[in-house]
């Protein structure tokens, strides 16, 4: 790039600096809203804005009392706990169903292979508010309102989309003749499974399970529809703040909630590269 | 020959089998409720079984007979003592607003005591019952079936003699609204494509290690939780927020002039933005990742400017990434609701809101489930676009 450049004349290295310009203010645009919440989540005082005493980096103006407060706060507490539960178990459903989906998927012979891509799909796309209220519908009707066990249920579903693609991503560059040599060696179907084809899959069966816990963890809209007082998770305590009495203890979570989503990042990014590593040792 | 082929069939399809049926009674299943409720409204019909039993014979537009006063009457005292008057009002209401007091005070004007004429007494309860249209309202909501939902999705309305006519203009809400959220997604895309180009470009075309740094700034975003997000725009957009504050301080407005930038159609637009621009700038770069530096190069070797390089050679191998970002934004967009709840106000809200909206407090659920089936409808048509030009199976996660 540098060398083309080079060869282009005052005008252009002055265009390459309005490029850079204006990439920064955007890159600036995308990252700082999440910035400032995080120092803001320090305030002493209960307002959404930087005080004087912030500013001058006064240590009285900061304060750890909104991260008390939420620790403490039993209703914190017993939202962290639902997210997790329903988060680990629809993950659980979704990874297993997910994987032998893409196992079905990535072999040449699967019949009808465009439809059955699209059908599992079809949950990642379709609007939120659409799905949040057909299983509002259907749940009610099956006496399931208001249960742990629709939100499993309906986060487990929005989720295997998330599983599927990731895994068949890995399976893409899979050598087949890995799994015929498993087989005339004598090794089973599971056993080939289990030996030759789960640990080349694996960085996307855990990548695409990141996903979709990352999706259930953050997931609001079914919870509204489907879930009760006692289903409230922490996206759902996070709306209630939000739209009844906002308080800066909302920012202590949403500083939780960035640090969370950069480890996730972190491990996605980390086993992509192992993923790619270890695909390019397969062939 | 066939018969190991047809074994590997069966074996690649029993494999999908269990998501397939999992995604089939959760997922598709659901959607199949909407679309009944869009069409089929039995509350009405089971509440008043016999008035539209001997509604059937009626000519509609005459006075109807001291029996029919009579099983009517007989019929709305029954459900008030099984408190399910209310809801049955609130149904014919949504056909001839004013049903809803006319049949609760009637009911409580008849009270327990049988009158010599039934008649009477319901027209002195209310002398819309002297008229054919409460009438025809309580027929015409005691339909099982109904289209009148969609007709109604789309401002249209059936009049008294059943023809299709628009809704009086005040009542004409829905199209405006489906037609501002088109809008606004388009705007979107737009905006996202003019800020997410030269930043694609930008990493696509850095070292490997910047290229990794740039991208990283795109992902932790994405990553981040909607609610994070739209939670830091309103920390930073509202009157007493950060933007304002440092507005007010630079002195550019003055602390009586803040500027409302959310709570508003300004709160949707620029935190929408921010939160889709990466699904805008992680196509682009995947396709300009793959365009040869060396093409722009032999067009300035060959006497081209930066800038005609760039229309005739750079921009045209782009437009593959052009075309999946922006339909991936604009469908994205279509369907918001989170961010328009929270930051939208009374103005920036989109027809996601409006379903919301007839789900949770009008409690409507034949219209929101009739808007429902119809943005499904639109949204399915794009992703059969999407297809076409990238593959769904294609869509990158990161």
């Amino acid at each position: 790039m540098r060398q083309s450049m080079a060869s282009f004349g005052f005008g252009e290295r002055m265009g390459r600096g309005l490029h850079l310009a204006f990439c920064a203010a955007v890159l600036i645009f995308l990252i700082a809203p999440m910035l400032v919440v995080i120092p803001l989540s320090f305030n002493a005082e209960p307002y959404f804005t930087f005080t004087e005493g912030m500013l001058s980096l006064d240590p009285e103006a900061y304060s750890l009392r909104w991260y008390r407060n939420v620790i403490e706060d039993g209703i914190w507490q017993r939202a962290l706990g639902n997210s997790i539960l329903i988060g680990v178990a629809a993950t659980a459903i979704a990874t297993t169903l997910g994987v032998l989906a893409a196992l079905g998927l990535a072999n040449p012979a699967m019949p009808g292979r465009g439809f059955v891509t699209s059908l599992l799909i079809s949950p990642m796309v379709t609007p939120i508010i659409i799905s949040a209220a057909g299983m509002f519908f259907f749940y009610s009707r099956l006496g399931l309102g208001q249960t742990h066990l629709s939100l499993i249920l309906a986060h487990a579903v929005l989720g295997t989309p998330f599983v599927v693609i990731s895994v068949t991503a890995t399976l893409v560059g899979f050598d087949r003749n890995l799994v015929r040599a498993g087989a005339s060696l004598g090794a089973g179907p599971f056993l080939v499974f289990r030996r030759i084809q789960l640990p080349l899959i694996a960085p996307g069966v855990i990548s695409g399970s990141l996903f979709a816990f990352a999706a259930s963890f953050d997931e609001v809209v079914t919870v509204l529809f489907l879930g009760g007082l006692e289903q409230r998770t922490i996206p759902r305590q996070m709306w209630s703040g939000i739209r009844e009495q906002i308080s800066p203890e909302i920012l202590a979570v949403a500083t939780f909630l960035v640090v969370f989503a950069l480890l996730l990042l972190g491990a996605v990014e980390w086993l992509r590269g192992r993923g790619r590593s270890g695909a390019a040792g397969g062939e | 020959m066939a018969r190991p082929l047809r074994s590997a069939r069966l074996r690649a399809a029993a494999l999908t089998l269990p998501l397939v049926f999992f995604v089939g009674v959760t997922f598709i299943a659901p959607l199949g409720s909407i679309l009944v409720r869009s069409i089929h409204e039995p509350q009405v019909a089971d509440a008043l079984p016999q008035t539209l039993a001997s509604l059937e014979a009626w000519d509609g537009t005459s006075v109807p007979s001291e029996d029919m006063f009579r099983t009517l009457a007989t019929e709305f005292r029954l459900l008030d003592e099984q408190r399910k008057l209310g809801s049955v009002a609130t149904r014919v209401n949504r056909l001839e607003s004013g049903m809803r007091s006319t049949m609760l005070d009637t009911a409580r004007a008849l009270g327990d005591a049988d009158p010599d004429s039934w008649r009477d007494a319901m027209i002195a309860a209310d002398p819309v019952w002297g008229e054919a249209k409460a009438w025809l309202a309580v027929r015409r909501a005691g339909e099982r079936f109904t289209l009148r939902h969609y007709l109604n999705a789309i401002d249209l309305d059936r009049d008294a003699s059943g023809n299709i006519v628009a809704q009086p203009p005040d009542r004409r809400i829905y199209l405006p609204l489906l037609f501002r959220t088109l809008g606004v997604s388009l705007v979107i895309s737009v905006i996202c494509l003019i800020l997410g180009y030269p930043v694609a470009y930008l990493i696509a075309n850095a070292s490997p290690a910047r290229s990794n740094l740039l991208l990283l700034l795109v992902l932790v975003p994405f990553w981040t939780s909607l609610l994070v997000r739209t939670t830091s725009w309103i920390v930073l957009l509202q009157n007493q927020g950060v933007v304002n504050d440092l507005l007010v301080a630079i002195g550019v407005i003055g602390d009586e002039g803040r500027i409302a930038l959310v709570y508003n159609m300004v709160g949707t637009l620029v935190a929408m933005t921010q939160i889709l621009l990466p699904f805008m700038i992680l196509p682009l770069y995947a396709v300009m990742r793959s365009i040869s530096p060396v093409h722009l190069r032999a067009a300035s070797s060959l006497g081209a400017t930066f800038r005609q390089g760039f229309v005739h050679v750079y921009w045209p191998q782009t437009l593959p990434g052009v075309a999946a970002g922006s339909l991936l934004v604009f469908i994205l967009s279509i369907g918001y609701y989170i961010t328009p709840a929270l930051v939208g106000g009374r103005t920036g809200q989109l027809i996601s809101n409006m379903i919301a909206y007839h789900m949770q407090e009008s409690l409507n659920w034949g219209l929101a489930a009739a808007l429902g089936v119809i943005l499904l409808l639109g949204v399915m048509l794009l992703y059969l676009v999407y297809n076409r030009l990238v593959g769904i199976e294609r869509m990158r996660l990161s």
